[in-house]
């Protein structure tokens, strides 16, 4: 067994305790988040997985299948950390401060080997900056997954197809268009317009915060797609400073039929469908009423 | 050779593209759809794409072609029943079919000929033209 490993094994409880205090005195500590008890146990855990891990003398490999229980640990740790809203300053410190423990007990014990103790804190350094390390790693990866999912249903849920009339379909786009939404939300609207035959499509925009040229660009393409398939694409719900960044851009939507409000729009594609909406006789009404 | 056959219907020709067009078959039917218009005086030119899945630059730039050909000899082109991944696969290669007319089905691509020919009306007229000539005599 690696000297160094066993010394730390035996004082296990004083490192313990040192840690935990460290952690405890930490002015980032979360009560909030973790429950005092269920910190000590999860600190309990990994320290003494490292310290079976390190038993054999390798502080260099935390890749090496004895490390393995280590990285678990860790891993599980940051990444439910990163989901419980620790940051990621708070996240590494709880690695960090394992390695001041793990120096003090050593400094204590080393006292009359100073070189020894330098090789022996060097070794530890390394070793805890590699884990501190992958558990960054892990936390980012679990925000990632977090973020990544929030962009998914994002996707799905904002791209409803909506069929307002006979032969008429909405779409109103919220939030920024960039390509790959556009591309979804181009599909969503081509497969409805096959599924229910319709010859007109409303794309209303007044969800979208800025216009650019790309915006723009994915706009045409999705109305000349629409063209194509056969049915007449409507865009609606232009505010004032959309208009004048399109007209400021040099962006030519002369080929569009582009209207103002929604209520416009579904006017313009009643007129094309020959459609009529007027307002009932009132003499109907009041007879109603009287009766 | 394979051909694509052209059906007569009034004073339009109709088309339905049943299999995937490779280039010698898209030239084909581009000649003897035009040779069919000069030959029929055709008003009128329906190409039914539903069942074609795969385009490319120069099946879009062929569809250009009949059209613009059949513009000259007088002739409106429909095509209808696009695909939404043809669809967007052309607006992707630039190919908006500037000058094709497009439908969703053949029955609305029938019935945006007659309004773009005006053949109806042509008729409605002769009719008319017809009837005071019989109230004359």
């Amino acid at each position: 067994m690696n000297p160094t490993a066993q010394l730390l094994k035996k004082k296990k409880k004083a490192i313990l305790e040192n840690w935990m205090q460290n952690q405890l005195a930490d002015e980032s500590l979360r009560e909030d988040l973790i429950s005092n008890d269920d910190l000590r146990r999860q600190s309990e855990e990994l320290l003494n997985g490292l310290l079976s891990a390190i038993e054999k003398g390798n502080f260099d490999d935390i890749y090496a299948n004895e490390f393995e229980q280590v990285t678990d640990i860790l891993s599980d740790i940051s990444v439910t950390r990163a989901r419980q809203g620790f940051t990621p300053c708070e996240t590494t410190l709880y690695v960090l401060s394992l390695k001041i423990a793990l120096t003090d007990v050593l400094e204590k014990e080393r006292r009359d080997q100073p070189e020894l103790l330098y090789k022996e804190v060097l070794q530890i350094n390394r070793l805890l900056d590699s884990l501190s390390i992958l558990t960054f790693e892990t936390y980012l990866r679990g925000r990632e997954e977090v973020i990544l999912r929030q962009t998914d249903e994002i996707n799905e849920i904002s791209t409803p197809v909506i069929r307002v009339w006979d032969g008429i379909l909405a779409l109103p786009i919220i939030g920024t268009l960039d390509s790959s939404r556009t591309q979804v939300v181009m599909e969503n609207l081509l497969q409805e317009i096959v599924n229910t035959g319709s010859s007109i499509a409303i794309l209303d925009i007044s969800g979208v915060p800025a216009v650019d040229s790309l915006v723009a660009q994915h706009l045409i393409k999705t109305v000349s797609a629409t063209r194509l398939m056969g049915a007449e694409c409507i865009i609606s719900g232009i505010r004032a400073e959309i208009a004048q960044t399109i007209v400021h851009l040099g962006i030519d939507l002369s080929n569009v039929k582009t209207k103002a409000t929604l209520a416009s729009a579904l006017l313009l594609a009643f007129n094309m469908l020959a459609l009529e909406v007027k307002p009932k006789k009132t003499t109907v009404n009041t007879n109603r009423i009287i009766k | 050779m394979e051909r694509i056959p052209i059906l007569k219907m009034g004073p339009f020709l109709l088309v339905t593209i049943q299999v995937d067009l490779y280039d010698r078959l898209a030239l084909n039917l581009e000649n003897d759809l035009i040779n069919m218009v000069s030959k029929t005086g055709a008003r009128g030119v329906l190409i039914d794409i539903s069942a074609v899945n795969i385009v490319d630059s120069f099946m879009g730039r062929i569809l250009g072609n009949i059209a613009s050909m059949s513009r000259i000899m007088d002739a409106e082109t429909v095509v209808v029943g696009m695909q939404p991944a043809v669809a967007i696969t052309l607006v992707e290669l630039g190919l908006t079919l500037q000058g094709v007319h497009t439908a969703l089905n053949v029955e609305k691509g029938m019935e945006l000929l007659y309004d773009k020919t005006d053949i109806l009306t042509e008729q409605a007229e002769e009719d008319n033209d017809g009837e005071t000539d019989d109230h004359d005599d």
